[in-house]
């Protein structure tokens, strides 16, 4: 699997290069774009870092997760990813944040750290696009929207788990 | 919402720490994840810049409309309340297909327009439609052939496999993106609504 990532660029590349695209310069425009990303989301995960490095440090942390030990251990959720769980819905500056977290206490490529990347990747942060989308053209009442979103970003949830004990463990 | 998790968050942390003693210790931890947070986002530039490169290529050559021409007549299925050709559908198109692809700016303003489309066939102006419902679902779980943020950042902390995710999070989002449909589908009988 670890071949996939240069075989997913010389793809790209190779396809735009017979369209004719002039592949330097387009790619040094989206690599100027990819710069400003990182530059506005720098706050958002300073900021989280900040506050779930001070959570952990004092204990806080350990205490919410064992009040909430009861529901993970019954669902099978590994503790270790109950912050990104918990932050996914609400923020996805915040949960790259507690991702980061997680990745740098629990190794990148560990069990944790596998299943946490993919929620992240797998869903998105459902509050935020109901809020916005609604917002826009003045939707007051959203009706089943809500518990839809968040069944499907709880069966992202089992799902990450199930699909990862499968192929890593 | 954020505000008040953030802010409960740090709170919590001082109270914590200042009932067991380690204001002292808590103090360090401020400024190592600051360091920690700096050196991060070092890291993440170098992802970042190349994902967001070869995306610009992948949306010059076409390669973003290929995908399209496959997403929508799994759409065409799903929205079979809609009509076929409508600006909506259109929208939405280029939304799932931005989405796929983790073409965050894109996404945002194509999903707008949609909710803008789908907003001219309503007929109860501040309830949501089934459609809506349907399509705000969909953007809670879309497929990401390259999540380039989670690349960057696995790559930027030390992962020998950064790649190891994509097919993992392609099956999990499948997953969770079919049971939100059916709940959907099941729920809209329930709420009544316009269409």
């Amino acid at each position: 699997m670890s071949y996939i990532i240069p075989l997913i660029i010389l793809f790209i590349l190779a396809y735009g290069y017979i369209k004719g695209v002039k592949v330097y310069e387009v790619f040094i425009e989206g690599a100027k774009e990819g710069l400003q990303i990182t530059y506005k989301i720098f706050p958002y995960i300073a900021a989280m870092l900040l506050a779930v490095g001070m959570l952990r440090q004092s204990g806080g942390l350990d205490f919410l997760l064992y009040i909430i030990s009861p529901v993970t251990n019954t669902l099978g959720i590994p503790q270790e990813i109950m912050p990104l769980v918990i932050m996914k819905p609400l923020s996805g500056s915040g949960a790259l944040g507690v991702l980061a977290d997680i990745l740098k206490r629990e190794g990148a490529d560990s069990f944790a750290g596998i299943v946490a990347s993919t929620i992240m990747s797998s869903t998105e942060t459902i509050f935020y696009t109901i809020t916005v989308y609604f917002g826009s053209v003045g939707i007051r009442n959203i009706r089943h929207t809500l518990v839809a979103a968040l069944i499907a970003d709880l069966a992202g949830v089992i799902g990450a788990i199930i699909v990862c004990t499968i192929l890593f463990k | 919402m954020i505000n008040k998790i953030w802010f409960f968050m740090i709170a919590m942390a001082v109270a914590f720490a200042a009932t067991s003693g380690k204001l002292g210790l808590l103090s360090e931890e401020i400024f190592r994840s600051l360091k920690a947070s700096v050196e991060l986002a070092i890291g993440l530039i170098g992802g970042m810049v190349l994902w967001c490169g070869v995306l610009k290529v992948a949306e010059k050559s076409g390669l973003v409309d290929k995908l399209s021409l496959i997403i929508r007549p799994v759409l065409r299925l799903i929205f079979n309340e809609l009509p076929a050709k409508g600006n909506a559908m259109g929208a939405m198109v280029m939304n799932m297909t931005s989405n796929m692809l983790g073409l965050g700016n894109a996404a945002t303003p194509m999903g707008l327009k949609a909710m803008d489309e789908l907003q001219r066939l309503n007929s109860k102006k501040d309830v949501a439609t089934n459609a809506m419902c349907l399509f705000l679902v969909i953007n809670a779980a879309p497929p990401q052939f390259i999540p380039a943020t989670v690349l960057s950042l696995r790559s930027s902390l030390g992962s020998t496999n950064p790649g190891i995710i994509i097919l993992p999070a392609l099956i999990t989002s499948m997953f969770a993106l079919a049971t939100g449909i059916v709940a959907c589908k099941l729920l809209e009988k329930t709420t009544g609504g316009a269409r």
